[in-house]
């Protein structure tokens, strides 16, 4: 945890002064009690007199007044230092996201960054607001209201003492029985929210087979389950405040019993065991915020725990070497490995070949073959595990990640535009394109049509996600953005999918008569969008099988040959 | 909208009158509590009053309050206990009832309801909006009711002791109020505000990190971190004053019980100073009870302006669930309806017209017939209404005019669940439920056989991967198919089907995610399940349609062309030229 301490810096002074000031405010109220003793004792019993009631009653608005000022200025401190906690945090946490790689993400899964970088870290922003707020109060409004009991009298100090010992066992007590109890009940939250949002997202199928009613009984049985998980914890927990009460209450009857005794003796006096009552109570209201203190800190701890795994990942070394781009093949594959974390077996393994510039190269292979993470090795999306990748001589990892893919123009599978407008989106392939380059783009790209339909062309909105676009429109303009660059590589992983036959066609054609010949990556389901490439790669679980001229492979190669007669009918057969 | 919220607080009564024996208890333990609670300090001022001073100490009667304190506590706690437990069951059997009724009410709503709303919404609905609910409920019964009985209790008793003290305590009741409210109406705005810019800040982050792939590829995270830093900032504004302005409640009323405190000591002790010659009997024990009550007495205060947020808030959630319970379900069968049995597969679409929206027409005046037994497949560009014909065969959505005929009989004559028995499904969307593979398979056929089981799985190619999986049949698959490939849940959508072949079916792009070697291979066991039913198909890949008996062109909503492929062919009009720009370059 002490890694998360930085995040103080710049608010020290408040993070320091904001406890010392809640210190001044326990001050002020712990000296209460101890003004209404003299009132009675001297005002009342003594017979000092009203002007000295009236003086004492000023002292206690007075001190009453000092709080309320000290009080301010320690919650002022302590919002301002937790806020400030929390800012510095989160900005390092998205500095970090973005800097994650590729198998990093896909190990941690987005939705997990996200819930560290928003709920983990409102849960610490509290928990730190709230110690630097509670951990000097509570604990001196108890102990001071235990060290004051002494100084009037040992033996009801030690009632105190003994009072607060229990108080302690009996909140821990209830509130660590209570923590897996709690854990119970959100598990059953959990299957409950999943039951919900399953008969949903299956409504269809399950209409189709007339499955409402088991769909009905087994939510029951699951938020039956959550009932009871809820009421048990509930009556747990329950029984701390009258339990609190009891232990406080039994010790003031002690306390009066001992006061009692004292004041018969002669050693006490009347003012001073309502003095002691005083103290008491105030024990009872702190004791419960403390634990609350306590619950919320270690929730905070937990988030810590979870934010901590995120900035603690190994940041991948980016060499900005600057390098000679030798000569040789364009782009070298060799003996190529890639493994995502610790899979049992490598999602490519020796892949071999070499490509020339401005060559079209084709990748086909089933489901799950290794075509996507082939072409995101080119880019340096993924760490090899052995063999190197070289472009113009140089293995692709020497370039540094940022040059290399202001290099490549990359559209991938999963189609996805940003919140912002059209233009705005095009922009992210390049910073300064005219609205002339971002029109040649989107013509390249079949996509003069989906600007021409929307009434504000290139100033369009695009809702979070792209969802005023249809999958077919997004995939064009995702293609746009990766050409206003002009790359000198393009890779299309599967980017037509969602295009008809024909304007698949058409989008090949204009990408073979693009100027700056860029050489092109192209992965497809389909082999009519591979027939006129220079070289199609074959794979199938990870490995080559087959390169060659569609011509070649369909002769050698019988998976392509499978693969392709399973599109189109043998000719003649 | 005050009229709307009356409606729904009433049916929240409703919903409580239920337990309405469980409340009545918790009201009787409650007002035990306060008494207790009120009753206590009472005989803690007896005590000291009965210690006097050195030698002048009445243990005796010291002892008797003592007994009488003891009992007193013992109730008190007891009944906190039992009234907490009471709570307890009406809050979370009343929010089991609405979640209940929600679910149930899902089952039977309109799939334009399903279809038009975010899941997202629908389950915060039953899940967050009902437990925010379920803790104003809570808090309503448990600090409400105690609070209010409180703060009178305290007050009677002061009255009763001192009516001067008292008069102070209840003018300067307002100032408490006050405080509390003009707080809250302030951090109630700041809280808004901060969790509209926490709103856009979650989303921008969503946004980037879900997509975290594309900002790499174009080397955007300078750019986002800008960004980022401008939003973190206009969010570190207003969280911090909301977070020190709604830090002020404590401290503010504790000033206030300062003040209260200090009137009361004042007042209290001059008039035991000037021994004023009141007709009030008063002493420095019932001075040590009423500077006791001023102690707790402005606690409730904020207990209360807290409670009134949390019910505000609370029903307005229960609205929004109630909102959802509320919606109309869909038309129940008609009592003539008839089950459907022995199903030959003559289906009929006779002059009808649908559309989602009412000024989007969509299908019109569609008529069709289909004879037992044949092969239609459907094919067009995106939005001609190809899966909508597949919503009305299903009655998922019902036509807006003219009907459907199954074996000469009115789809709305017909028991719906009867009729959707008899279509099989498989969906371009492979749905999955949560459970084993087995289970997932049997869906559509509890009754099956392990024989049966393993031999659709064989038929639909699927048998082999299942084996792999770690457990075989008995794998649990998480959520929406958890870690199976899109192309392995597919296959297992294909092998729900064909154990349970049902006399008619429906295959919407099912195969549009296995690659096409598999799909060769599946495709003889779809022949042999098509082989004497009538069958629907909607695919992308031509291939695959290409034996139909009739092959149904759609553009925008109506059937252009329709034929065998080869016809179709022959007439050389939009499903040739579909069909020859797959071989284009």
């Amino acid at each position: 945890m002490r890694k998360l301490l930085k995040y103080f810096n710049g608010y020290k002074l408040q993070t320091f002064l904001a406890p010392l000031f809640k210190l001044l405010e326990v001050c002020f109220e712990l000296l209460v009690p101890l003004i209404v003793a003299s009132i009675i004792n001297e005002g009342i019993d003594g017979g000092a007199g009203w002007r000295y009631v009236v003086n004492a009653c000023l002292i206690l608005i007075a001190f009453g007044f000092a709080g309320l000022v000290s009080a301010v200025v320690a919650q002022y401190f302590a919002a301002k230092a937790a806020v400030g906690f929390s800012k510095q945090l989160r900005r390092d946490l998205f500095k970090k996201s973005q800097s994650l790689t590729y198998s990093q993400i896909d190990n941690i899964g987005a939705s997990g960054v996200i819930t560290r970088m928003t709920s983990d870290v409102n849960q610490i922003q509290s928990g730190v607001n709230l110690f630097l707020r509670l951990f000097m109060r509570s604990p001196f409004i108890v102990f001071g209201a235990m060290i004051m009991a002494f100084t009037v009298n040992v033996t009801a100090g030690g009632v105190f003492a003994a009072a607060i010992a229990v108080l302690c066992v009996i909140i821990f007590g209830v509130m660590l029985t209570c923590i897996p109890l709690y854990k119970n009940v959100q598990r059953n939250l959990d299957s409950v929210t999943a039951s919900t949002r399953e008969t949903l997202t299956g409504a269809r199928v399950i209409r189709a087979f007339c499955k409402e009613d088991d769909e009905i009984s087994g939510f029951k049985a699951r938020n039956g389950k959550l009932t009871r998980s809820q009421k048990f914890a509930g009556a747990v927990s329950a029984i701390m405040n009258p339990l609190t009460y009891a232990v406080v209450n039994a010790a003031i009857i002690v306390l009066f019993y001992v006061g009692a005794l004292k004041v018969d003796g002669g050693s006490l006096e009347r003012g001073d065991v309502v003095a002691l009552y005083n103290y008491m109570a105030q024990i009872l209201v702190e004791l419960v915020k403390l634990a609350n203190l306590i619950i919320t800190v270690t929730k905070s701890f937990a988030s810590a725990g979870r934010v901590k795994e995120i900035l603690d990942l190994p940041v991948l070394e980016v060499s900005e070497k600057d390098v000679e781009r030798g000569g040789g093949a364009f782009l070298q594959f060799k003996n190529v490995c890639i493994n995502y974390g610790n899979a049992a077996v490598d999602a490519i393994s020796n892949v071999n070949f070499s490509v020339n510039r401005g060559e079209t190269i084709g990748i086909i292979g089933g489901t799950g073959a290794g075509k996507t993470t082939l072409v995101n090795a080119i880019p340096h999306f993924y760490d090899l595990k052995s063999g190197e990748i070289l472009l113009e001589g140089v293995p692709v990892n020497e370039y540094g990640d940022g040059k290399l893919r202001e290099m490549c123009g990359v559209v991938p599978q999963n189609a996805v535009l940003f919140n912002g407008t059209v233009r705005e989106n095009i922009l992210w392939g390049k910073e300064d394109a005219t609205d002339g380059e971002i029109m040649e783009a989107i013509k390249t790209a079949q996509a003069w049509d989906v600007i021409d339909s929307k009434s504000a062309g290139l100033d369009e909105i695009v809702e979070q996600g792209g969802k005023n676009f249809s999958g077919g429109q997004r995939q064009r303009l995702t293609i746009a953005r990766a050409l206003v660059k002009k790359p000198e590589i393009l890779i299309l992983d599967d980017s037509s999918s969602a295009l008809d036959y024909a304007t698949d066609a058409k989008l090949r054609q204009s990408l073979k008569e693009l100027e700056y010949k860029p050489t092109v990556f192209m992965v497809s389901q389909r082999t009519s969008s591979l027939l006129h490439a220079d070289k199609i790669i074959v794979l199938e679980d990870g490995k080559v099988v087959g390169i060659g001229t569609h011509e070649q492979l369909l002769k050698d190669c019988p998976l392509y040959a499978e693969i392709h007669y399973s599109q189109f009918k043998k000719e003649g057969a | 909208m005050a009229k709307l919220r009356k409606g729904v607080l009433k049916r929240v009564l409703k919903q409580i009158a239920k337990y309405k024996w469980a409340v009545a208890a918790t009201l009787f333990f409650a007002l035990l509590t306060v008494a207790g609670t009120l009753a206590a300090p009472v005989f803690f001022g007896q005590v000291v009053k009965l210690i006097v001073k050195s030698g002048v100490v009445y243990y005796e009667k010291i002892f008797e309050k003592f007994i009488i304190l003891a009992a007193l506590i013992a109730v008190t706690c007891v009944s906190q206990w039992v009234m907490s437990i009471i709570n307890n069951h009406i809050a979370y059997c009343v929010v089991r009832d609405v979640r209940e009724e929600a679910f149930v009410k899902m089952q039977y709503l309109p799939l334009k309801f399903v279809d038009g709303n975010p899941v997202g919404d629908i389950v915060s609905r039953n899940i967050a909006d009902v437990d925010q609910f379920a803790e104003g409920l809570l808090m309503g019964f448990t600090q409400l009711f105690t609070g209010v009985l409180t703060i009178l209790g305290t007050l009677a008793l002061m009255f009763f002791y001192n009516w001067i003290i008292a008069l102070v305590v209840f003018v300067v009741t307002p100032l408490s109020l006050f405080v509390a409210k003009f707080i809250a109406a302030r951090t109630y705005s700041l809280f808004k505000k901060s969790s509209e810019i926490r709103g856009r800040q979650t989303a921008f982050i969503e946004e980037m990190v879900d997509n975290l792939k594309v900002v790499k590829a174009f080397n955007r995270e300078e750019e986002n971190l800008q960004k980022f830093d401008e939003l973190n900032e206009e969010l570190t504004r207003a969280t911090l004053k909301s977070v020190f302005y709604s830090s002020l409640t404590n401290p503010c009323t504790r000033f206030v019980n300062a003040i209260v405190y200090a009137l009361v000591a004042l007042a209290g002790a001059l008039m035991l100073v000037f021994a004023t010659p009141l007709p009030i009997a008063f002493d420095v024990g019932i001075l040590t009870s009423l500077l006791a009550y001023a102690n707790q007495y402005t606690k409730p205060f904020n207990e209360i302006s807290g409670v009134v947020t949390e019910l505000q808030n609370a029903v307005a959630c229960a609205g929004r669930i109630y909102d959802l319970i509320d919606e109309p379900s869909r038309k129940p069968d008609l009592p003539s309806a008839i089950e459907l049995k022995d199903v030959k597969g003559d289906v009929e679409f006779d002059d009808v017209s649908f559309s989602y929206e009412e000024d989007k027409r969509l299908i019109e005046n569609l008529s069709l017939k289909v004879k037992s037994g044949q092969r239609i497949a459907i094919v067009g560009p995106t939005g001609c209404g190809k899966t909508t014909l597949i919503n009305l065969l299903m009655r998922f959505y019902d036509p807006v005019s003219g009907e459907i005929t199954v074996d000469g009989h009115s789809e709305f004559n017909i028991k719906l669940k009867s009729l959707r028995k008899s279509y099989g499904m498989v969906l371009q969307d492979t749905w999955l439920k949560s459970g084993t593979v087995r289970e997932n398979i049997v869906f559509g056929k509890p009754s099956a056989t392990e024989d049966e089981i393993v031999a659709a799985a064989k038929a639909a190619r699927s048998h082999n991967f299942i084996m792999q999986l770690p457990q075989g049949y008995d794998t649990v698959i998480g959520e929406d198919g958890g870690n199976l490939s899109q192309g392995q849940k597919q296959l297992l959508c294909i092998t729900r089907i064909m154990l349970c072949l049902p006399p008619m079916l429906i295959l919407d792009e099912a195969t549009s995610s296995i690659d096409t070697r598999t799909e060769q291979q599946i495709q003889r066991a779809f022949s042999d399940m098509m082989n004497g039913r009538t069958s629907f198909i909607v695919a992308h890949r031509l291939s695959t349609i290409k034996n139909a008996d009739l092959i149904l062109v759609m553009r925008d909503g109506n059937i252009i062309e329709q034929g065998t492929h080869e016809q179709l062919l022959e007439l050389n009009g939009f499903y040739s030229r579909l069909y020859n720009s797959q071989f284009a370059i």
